[in-house]
């Protein structure tokens, strides 16, 4: 009976994750690289992948070594153990998608910055064993990437009239969305957009802006 | 004993009390009244491309203003003539090239409206919440997306009904380019250039050019006492100074030259009449403490002139009375009138 209780709650942390506590869109942090990145759908995928795989590594490391991290130094350990997943994930990228790495290399190394990801360790990591430390991680980083995906779906395609980088229109329909004054308007409505579905069809409040 | 009120229709409220005709919908419908003259001088100068291109927004931004409070089950109040303000000034501040169909560029103005209605208005919470104009972040909005498609201008056509016409540059575009001496030559000699300016036979958006009927207008609303001359006053007389000051440029070797500047081109060209006495002033994006609306109009100017001098783009009206807006609230507190009979707390 416990197992089963106990799968329930993995869907449902990953499904928080994605939708009712997504990084960008209810939670509203990590809006940065939000608007930075997310000027075509390839980067803004990369940028979800990176930041899953550091979100998930992170998680568990943090989940593992809790006891013996004192609370005092907490923040500290959190950012030494963020520090060090982010550099693999640097010095990966660059070695093995160089053309991509070349174009957001910086933004890579500012994982480490990301609100979400200490967030996430230190309210959920620091206190979970490690099997729901890991599906936290992979719903928030999914959450994440869905939102990067979705947010540079919509830039890339009204701003350049392309996708992935493949021309869907010849024209460039919207220039303002590829532009950084684009990436505000597109998280804004979209956030707009989410909590109108969250209230509208699953009985939610609202975002809850940033609180956590 | 039937006109006898029940209770709570008795409000005992603070005199004076005064009765007045003058709601919100009267002093937009008067504006948009006030900005006819300005209209049909750029219908007779750029024919029916005018007349089409500032219907389209019209119809745009009534329309869109009207579903979007439907969508959200917000009282509807296309009556008050706000939205209708908007579209008309926004028709006017775009050029008249828009009307094309090769290349295509009806959609502009609709997406104009839209924006400026839906998301610079309505978003914020409806008319009398909005932080910046609506018709100037919708019109800044589309200079951004279509920068071509914005700045094609086109002479002002004796042939009324022709859809096409040839394009030239705007007088600023000119005095930015070549200088003030091809200005001249262009139109013949300084007085016809003056008179031309002042009566409106330019290139242009479809209701900046004629500054004889925007004058009118806007002495129409000062008389009206719809609008003060604070910012207008000090926005056209900031913009006087400082091309006197700033915008001569010595002829051979094309550096600025200090005092000699032409203070009356640059009062007479591009959107500044119709920014000043009609944008600027508009109730909700502008101070409401006199002191503070001559900072505003005093910023306005000199933003204009900084842009139409250093800047990238000929004409700075637009981004100048954008850019003030975010600081009408902070002006507001900081120039604060005394409350009457209040005490100045002391300082420690």
């Amino acid at each position: 009976m416990s197992n089963s209780e106990n799968k329930i709650s993995y869907i449902s942390l990953i499904k928080n994750g994605i939708f009712s506590e997504n990084p960008i869109f209810r939670v509203a942090l990590s809006l940065c690289p939000a608007v930075a990145v997310t000027s075509g759908v390839k980067n803004g995928f990369m940028m979800g992948i990176a930041v899953l795989f550091v979100q998930i590594m992170v998680n568990i490391t943090v989940s593992v070594v809790r006891k013996f991290i004192h609370p005092k130094v907490r923040i500290p350990s959190y950012m030494f153990i963020i520090a060090t997943w982010v550099t693999v994930t640097d010095l990966s990228m660059a070695a093995f998608v160089r053309d991509i790495y070349a174009q957001m290399g910086l933004y890579i190394k500012l994982i480490v910055a990301f609100a979400i990801i200490l967030s996430r360790a230190e309210l959920f990591a620091s206190k979970q064993k490690i099997t729901p430390s890991f599906f936290d991680g992979l719903g928030n980083g999914i959450g994440f990437l869905f939102a990067l995906v979705i947010i540079g779906f919509f830039r890339e395609l009204l701003g350049k009239g392309s996708l992935w980088g493949y021309p869907i229109v010849d024209t460039k329909p919207l220039l303002i969305m590829i532009l950084p004054t684009g990436g505000f308007f597109a998280v804004g409505i979209l956030m707009g957009l989410f909590n109108w579905i969250d209230m509208k069809f699953f009985g939610g409040g609202g975002a809850s802006g940033g609180g956590h | 004993m039937a006109d006898v009120k029940k209770e709570h229709e008795l409000i005992v409220t603070v005199s004076p009390h005064v009765r007045d005709e003058e709601t919100t919908s009267r002093i937009m419908w008067t504006v948009n009244m006030a900005l006819l003259p300005a209209f049909f001088m750029g219908f007779y100068f750029f024919g029916l491309k005018a007349l089409f291109i500032t219907a389209l927004c019209i119809i745009s931004s009534v329309l869109s203003e009207y579903f979007f409070q439907k969508a959200v089950n917000r009282k509807v109040t296309v009556n008050d003539g706000s939205s209708f303000l908007t579209g008309l000034l926004l028709g006017m501040n775009l050029p008249p090239s828009l009307w094309s169909f090769n290349p295509f560029t009806i959609h502009v103005p609709i997406i104009g409206s839209v924006i400026a209605v839906v998301i610079t208005k309505q978003f914020f919470g409806g008319l009398g919440y909005n932080i910046f104009n609506p018709a100037l972040i919708g019109r800044a909005f589309l200079l951004i997306s279509f920068p071509k498609a914005m700045t094609i201008w086109t002479e002002p056509s004796a042939a009324f009904f022709a859809l096409d016409a040839k394009t030239t540059a705007t007088p600023l575009g000119i005095l930015k380019e070549d200088g003030i001496a091809k200005l001249i030559e262009a139109f013949g000699d300084k007085l016809n250039l003056y008179a031309e300016l002042f009566n409106g036979h330019r290139a242009g958006s479809i209701g900046e050019t004629s500054v004889l009927a925007l004058l009118i207008g806007a002495g129409f609303l000062l008389y009206k006492r719809y609008i003060t001359w604070h910012i207008p006053i000090s926005f056209l007389g900031t913009v006087a100074v400082l091309a006197w000051i700033f915008g001569g440029k010595n002829p051979e070797t094309g550096k600025m030259l200090l005092f000699a500047g032409d203070p009356l081109i640059h009062l007479l060209s591009g959107g500044l009449m119709l920014g000043a006495f009609f944008m600027a002033t508009d109730y909700v994006t502008c101070p409401s403490v006199r002191k503070g609306q001559i900072v505003f109009g005093i910023g306005c100017g000199a933003l204009t002139m900084l842009i139409r001098i250093k800047g990238g783009y000929p004409e700075g009206v637009m981004f100048a009375i954008l850019l003030m807006n975010c600081f009408a609230p902070l002006i507001d507190r900081s120039m604060k009138s005394d409350v009457f009979g209040a005490v100045k707390e002391k300082k420690k």
